[in-house]
This record gives structure tokens, sequence and C-alpha cells, in this order.
């Protein structure tokens, strides 16, 4: 009874991490892009700075018709926003926010963040095909070239910290983390968080939605609260990025003074600054420059990540 | 065995979680919203104007090239994992460090080969 209950408690915190976290994302977002482009962004609903502006957006996008186009496959263009979006929460059980403070410890952690984020794009896939719209098609295309050619250098600079650390469980990687793995572990560290980014189809890495070319993408046939779910999906992804990348590369809840969440915490949000940071900063890349990027950037420097691990593993051991 | 696969109840609970986050939000949207479709509505929005020929239509996909080359190098990752564990443990050490090197070597080889073959260039 007392273990049931004690999974029930981890549930519910990672229930509602997963539907506060990426709404304070995307409020970050809002008021940052906003004044580094000078400009104020929400400042009405709620008062005190717009602060309750995605709870109003919620509530609007909650009312709204649900509209499915007949050209549309209708049960896949149903289903595409859970495939998008589930996966993120799934994920959400084995990042640990402090010693013990994990969904559920996996020996086979890493290994399953991996093979489950894969699945998010599934949805974006999905969408795109089952519009009966052109431009969606391409969109879902780009999508799919995106992730089988950014999932390499994200799980070679993976392996690169279950190399160091000598585990796959994420508690286990963080315990055994010290702090020159920063410098020793930096350019799997930046790989993953650049091949991450374009996983999550986030700006400079937004091809497939690229909506001054392809107007939205997969998404452009979805409205209301289906349009919701992908946007809440993006946001949920972007949390996940940032907790993953501070529980690789950044030590995850180590760190003085401070207790172990509130750090994992301020870890995750200076990511998620980043994220909005390089949206704001780089224009969007050519089809062609960003599969080059993966290919002949990424690819390489993992390896060499892979190599430098192993020699200085093997050598200090 | 069954307490390796007991940690993945918490798993797959949460899994049955997310699909009712996802049934709930659209069952509130059935209550709360309103239906009046119109053959116009439901017409693809595509770029804004009414669109010409089939949704499905025929174009080039330039992607299969990065499909085959991330099959090959996938199988690669996958043995990756179960060896990054153990090849510091005692007992293994240089003999495995040169093993790596050997597969780092393969699949930088694959890498080279579609380089030289301009597949990563388009035309």
């Amino acid at each position: 009874m007392a273990e049931v209950l004690d999974a029930a408690v981890r549930l519910i915190a990672i229930v509602a991490v997963f539907l506060v976290l990426p709404l304070v994302a995307g409020q970050t977002e809002h008021k940052v892009m906003a004044h580094m482009q000078s400009r104020l962004g929400p400042m009405y609903a709620g008062g005190f700075h717009g602060w309750a502006q995605l709870i109003a957006d919620g509530v609007k996008f909650i009312q709204k018709e649900d509209v499915i186009p007949a050209a549309a496959d209708r049960r896949v263009f149903g289903l595409a926003p859970a495939v998008a979006l589930v996966p993120y929460l799934v994920v959400m059980v084995v990042i640990p926010i402090g010693p013990g403070l994990v969904g559920v410890d996996l020996d086979a952690g890493l290994f399953f963040v991996l093979a489950v984020m894969g699945i998010g794009v599934l949805g974006s896939i999905m969408a795109g095909w089952s519009s009966g719209n052109k431009y969606s098609l391409m969109g879902g295309m780009r999508s799919a070239a995106q992730l089988m050619s950014y999932e390499l250098p994200l799980v070679l600079a993976a392996s690169s910290v279950a190399m160091a650390a000598g585990t796959l469980s994420l508690p286990g990687i963080v315990e055994a983390w010290q702090w020159w793995w920063l410098p020793w572990q930096a350019v799997g560290g930046v790989v993953f968080f650049m091949a991450g980014l374009a996983e999550l189809r986030r700006p400079p890495f937004d091809m497939p939605i690229a909506e001054s070319e392809i107007i939205m993408g997969p998404m452009t046939e979805y409205t209301g609260i289906r349009f919701a779910l992908f946007m809440l999906a993006e946001y949920a992804g972007i949390i996940v990025l940032s907790a993953l990348t501070s529980v690789l590369f950044l030590g995850g809840w180590h760190g003085p003074l401070l207790p172990g969440p509130v750090w994992m915490l301020i870890k995750v949000f200076a990511l998620v600054f980043v994220v909005i940071w390089v949206r704001v900063s780089y224009p969007r890349l050519r089809e062609d420059q960003l599969q080059k990027l993966a290919w002949a950037g990424l690819v390489p420097l993992a390896l060499a990540q892979l190599a430098l691990t192993g020699i200085v593993k093997v050598l200090t051991v | 065995m069954d307490e390796y696969f007991g940690s993945y109840a918490v798993v797959v609970a949460l899994f049955a979680i997310g699909v009712v986050i996802f049934a709930g939000a659209l069952f509130g949207n059935r209550m709360l919203r309103p239906n009046r479709p119109t053959p116009e509505k439901l017409t693809t929005y595509e770029c804004g104007i009414d669109p010409v020929g089939d949704g499905w239509a025929q174009s080039q996909v330039r992607y299969y090239v990065f499909t085959y080359l991330y099959v090959v190098f996938a199988v690669d990752a996958v043995f990756l994992f179960p060896w990054a564990t153990v090849f510091a443990a005692p007992g293994f050490g240089m003999t495995t460090l040169v093993e790596m090197f050997v597969f780092l070597g393969f699949i930088a080889l694959g890498i080279l080969y579609a380089w030289r073959k301009r597949v990563l260039a388009w035309t």
C-alpha cells in the first residue's frame, strides 16, 4: 500500500510539473522575446504584466469549434496531437530533480528517454501526412528528415555521458558527476543541446514549420484545442530537453548552498532562456544547410567527443 | 524479474494519465464548443486560397538517402550503449579502447563515403 501511495505522489508531482512548467516557459518566451525586440509583450491578462495570458489562451482554445477539413484523414489527424504530446509526459518519469526525487529509476533510463523522445516527432509526421494539404505534407517530410539526421548526434552525445558515468540510469549519472565533467563533456553537451533543438523543430531549425514558406507545415490545418495541444507539446519538449541537458551535462541537482531541486530548476530555466535567445537571434537555416550541419558538423564533433571520453576514462581509471 | 518489470508499471501508469489528459481536453472542448460546419469551412486551408488539385500531390522526396545513412548508424549506435557502461570496467581497459577506435573509424568512413558521393550537398 505504501508503495502504491509513494508512486501516486510521484505521479501527481510529475503531472503538475508537466502542466505548469511548459506554461511558465511559454510566458517567459512571450516576455523575453518581446523585450529583446523592444516590445512589451502581453500586459493585460491577469493584471500584472500579463501573467495569465496563456491561461486566457487556453480558455479561448477550449471553446473553439473543432474544424477537421473534409479532405483530411480524420482518425490520424485527430490522434496526431496526442502522439506529439504524451511522449514528453512519459519521458518526465525518469528525470531526477534531486537525490531520490525521481518518478522511477529505470536502469536503462537514458536509452528509454532517447527512444520515447523520438516518438514525439511521429506526431508531426502524422499531422503532415493526414492533413490533405501539400504544404503540410512537405512539412511532415522535413520533420522526418530532421529526426533522421539529428537523432544520431543526439544518441552519440548522450552515450558519451553514459561512458563517462558507466551507467544508463539518470540518477546514477548525476551521482557520478564531477565538476570537471563540465569542460570534459562540453562538446558533447553543445551537440546534444543543438540536436535536441532540431528535434523539437525550434528556430533556427524550424524548417518543417517555416511559416513564411510552407505556412505552418504540419500544423496548418489545426485549430482550437488540437492546435493548443501541439503548442503544449512544443513547450513541454523545451522543458524536457533543458532538463535532460542539465541532468546529463550540467550536473543536475549538484550545486553549492541551495537545495538540489532549486539548482535543477535554475539550470532548466537558464537553458530555456538560451532556447528563446537562440530563437530571437538566428535566422532559419535552409533545408540543405540543416542536413549538412547535422552530418558534416554535429556527427563528427560527437564522434570526437566519444574518442575523448574513452581516452580520458581509460587513462584515469 | 518481477521487480524489473515492476518498475515499468509506473511508466505505464503515467502513459495512461497522458491519454486521460488528452481525452479530457477533447471532452472539455466537446462540451464547450459550437458546431456549425459549412462546406467552405471544411475545405483545406492550405495557404489561404482555394486548393488546386489533390492534397497528396506527387513530389520529389530528397530525404531518402538520409534514411539509409541513419539506418546504418543507428544500428551501430544501439551497440554503443551496452558497451559504454562496461568498457572501463576492470579487465577491459586498453583493448576495448582500441576496439572503440575501430568502431569510430567505421562510422567516420561511412560519412566520408557519403560526402565523397556528394549525398550531403544538394544539386
